[in-house]
């Protein structure tokens, strides 16, 4: 019997939470995987019937749970602890004892734990992102292979080859200490905004499971934030991806040129995603204790509160930006901060300031494009031209290299109105 | 006399249906949304916002705390609700029925005070 799509999406729903509680209780990925299976295929015989339990994750875990114990038993004979409830029962109240049964704060840690283990740090950036898309997600190998526009046959094997070396941290099941904890929930955040950034990004796959990638990355800061609700960072991190996301209709012209922020059709951004963004902004914010995500998210909302793009409060942008420039000093940063100023005070004033980044930003794209703008508004095509002639050396997509000779016909016809 | 419809249902599950169930499903909501309009009996339609952009104001000992969000419960939450002007605990079922079935479990609760129910038997004696 196949499934139906509402069961599927039950499925969705619980899969990171039951596979990885049932990791815990395996120690061991493949039979995880194997037992939240088993537990699906036995609610496609049992739900339609009897009705979708009250807590489907609850349900799936310790069905999968029970079946794989005594799969291992018949199997191999192990002997396992006899601690063990029996498997569930139907109608109301049995379903009750059963939900009973997960303790949620140690829930919590399986999921961290779980997300944890994909990013382990032996791993490349692209692995780790296609080892959480493929046991958190429960995206197939397929589906993999083409976001990262790799064949399937290597994909499968990168995977496997990926869960062997996440396993390791599979064996640390102890409740982590609260600095475990909290440097657990630090890289899975990172993992979480660059997959993200992964299907933001203009390179790589097809649009749309581009933008399925983007999903995903709100489901899993969706999740991280249901499981730490009063993690202001975290908060954070789910604003800036939905503040993004909202725009993402916006971004691309009907060219699938590459739309700057400022020439956005604001109706065409997503109201529900940039409220949600804005609730979730104030309320980390509430909590003092400002983060790079934070601020970063904060930005994104005051670009979103200017009715129309001359309306930004650049001054607002500008001391959020030299508040991210202390908590997260890097070049780029000061790149962003420079823009602002240069909104504020002029474009000379903003090229000043980037003067000091051009050792550290040299082979980056971004800082080339910002640079020719900045000199295209201060009267000097000449070395605007050039500035983005460099910009097109250094690996745009194709949309960025359509926006940046459109620049340049700009600057050409600047030069001959001289 | 106005009853509550509040909508229960898992997070996140019925942003996993496909698109086209998920349209099938708005239809409903837009078709009550639209009778109950045009009828003058359509009090509220709220669609709530994920429990992880909410706080709970709770006093504890001497103080009250602003809590973050209910905490991670893997149950059903309420998502949204309707305040319908209805004729009876019947006409009120009827109503719940037209939503979608199998997105969501709906349940029907009279309004006790509230939009003026109250208020206009107090003001008619």
């Amino acid at each position: 019997m196949p499934a139906t799509s509402a069961l599927a999406a039950h499925f969705a729903v619980a899969r990171p939470r039951a596979l990885a509680a049932l990791t815990r209780q395996f120690s061991d990925l493949d039979v995880a995987e194997e037992a939240f299976q088993e537990a699906c295929m036995r609610a496609i015989e049992r739900w339609p019937a009897k009705g979708v339990p009250s807590d489907p994750t609850a349900w799936l875990i310790l069905t999968g749970r029970n079946a794989t114990i005594d799969r291992l038993r018949r199997d191999k004979r192990v002997v396992l602890s006899d601690k063990l409830p029996d498997g569930p029962a139907d109608g109301e109240d049995a379903e009750m004892a059963l939900a009973d049964q997960i303790d949620m704060s140690e829930l919590r840690d399986d999921v961290l734990r779980l997300m944890f283990m994909c990013c382990h740090p032996d791993l490349t950036l692209q692995d780790q992102l296609a080892l959480s898309l493929k046991v958190v997600g429960g995206f197939s190998v397929d589906k993999i292979a083409r976001a990262f526009v790799v064949k399937p046959k290597t994909m499968e094997q990168r995977i496997t080859r990926a869960k062997k070396k996440a396993a390791s941290v599979a064996e640390r099941l102890d409740t982590p200490s609260l600095q475990e904890r909290s440097a657990r929930l630090d890289a899975v955040c990172t993992m979480t905004y660059l997959l993200f950034n992964e299907g933001y990004s203009a390179s790589g796959g097809e649009e749309h499971i581009r933008i399925e990638l983007c999903d995903e990355a709100i489901r899993l800061a969706r999740l991280l934030l249901a499981l730490f609700p009063s993690q202001a960072e975290v908060m954070g991190l789910l604003a800036l991806c939905l503040f993004q996301h909202s725009r993402r209709a916006a971004r691309l012209d009907p060219e699938g040129q590459l739309t700057p922020l400022e020439e956005q059709d604001q109706s065409l951004w997503n109201r529900q995603e940039v409220a949600e963004g804005k609730v979730l902004i104030e309320k980390a914010l509430r909590r003092g204790r400002p983060g790079p995500y934070q601020i970063q998210a904060a930005i994104a909302a005051v670009h979103c509160a200017a009715p129309k793009p001359e309306q930004t409060d650049w001054r607002e942008i500008e001391r959020l930006y030299a508040a991210l420039e202390q908590v997260q000093p890097t070049p780029v940063v000061s790149l962003n901060r420079a823009v602002a100023l240069s909104k504020i005070n002029g474009a000379v004033a903003g090229l000043h300031y980037l003067e000091q980044l051009s050792e550290a930003l040299s082979g980056y794209l971004y800082f080339h494009t910002a640079r020719a703008s900045l000199l295209h508004d201060a009267g000097e095509p000449e070395l605007a031209l050039a500035a983005y002639e460099r910009a097109l050396q250094l690996g745009p997509t194709e949309q960025e290299a359509a926006h940046i000779k459109g620049k340049i016909r700009l600057c050409e016809g600047s030069q001959k109105n001289l | 006399m106005q009853y509550a419809i509040l909508i229960y249902a898992n997070e996140g599950f019925f942003e996993r249906l496909p698109p086209d169930e998920q349209d099938a499903a708005m239809d409903h909501h837009r078709q009550l949304q639209a009778e109950h309009g045009e009828k003058g009996t359509l009090g509220a339609v709220a669609k709530l916002m994920e429990t992880s952009a909410a706080m709970t104001v709770r006093k504890r000992g001497d103080s009250v705390l602003v809590l973050d969000g209910p905490f991670a419960e893997t149950k059903e939450q309420l998502l949204g609700l309707y305040i319908l002007e209805c004729a009876s605990m019947d006409d009120a079922i009827e109503q719940a029925k037209k939503l979608p079935q199998g997105v969501a479990a709906y349940e029907v609760r009279p309004v006790g005070w509230g939009g003026g129910t109250i208020a206009e038997e107090e003001e008619s004696h």
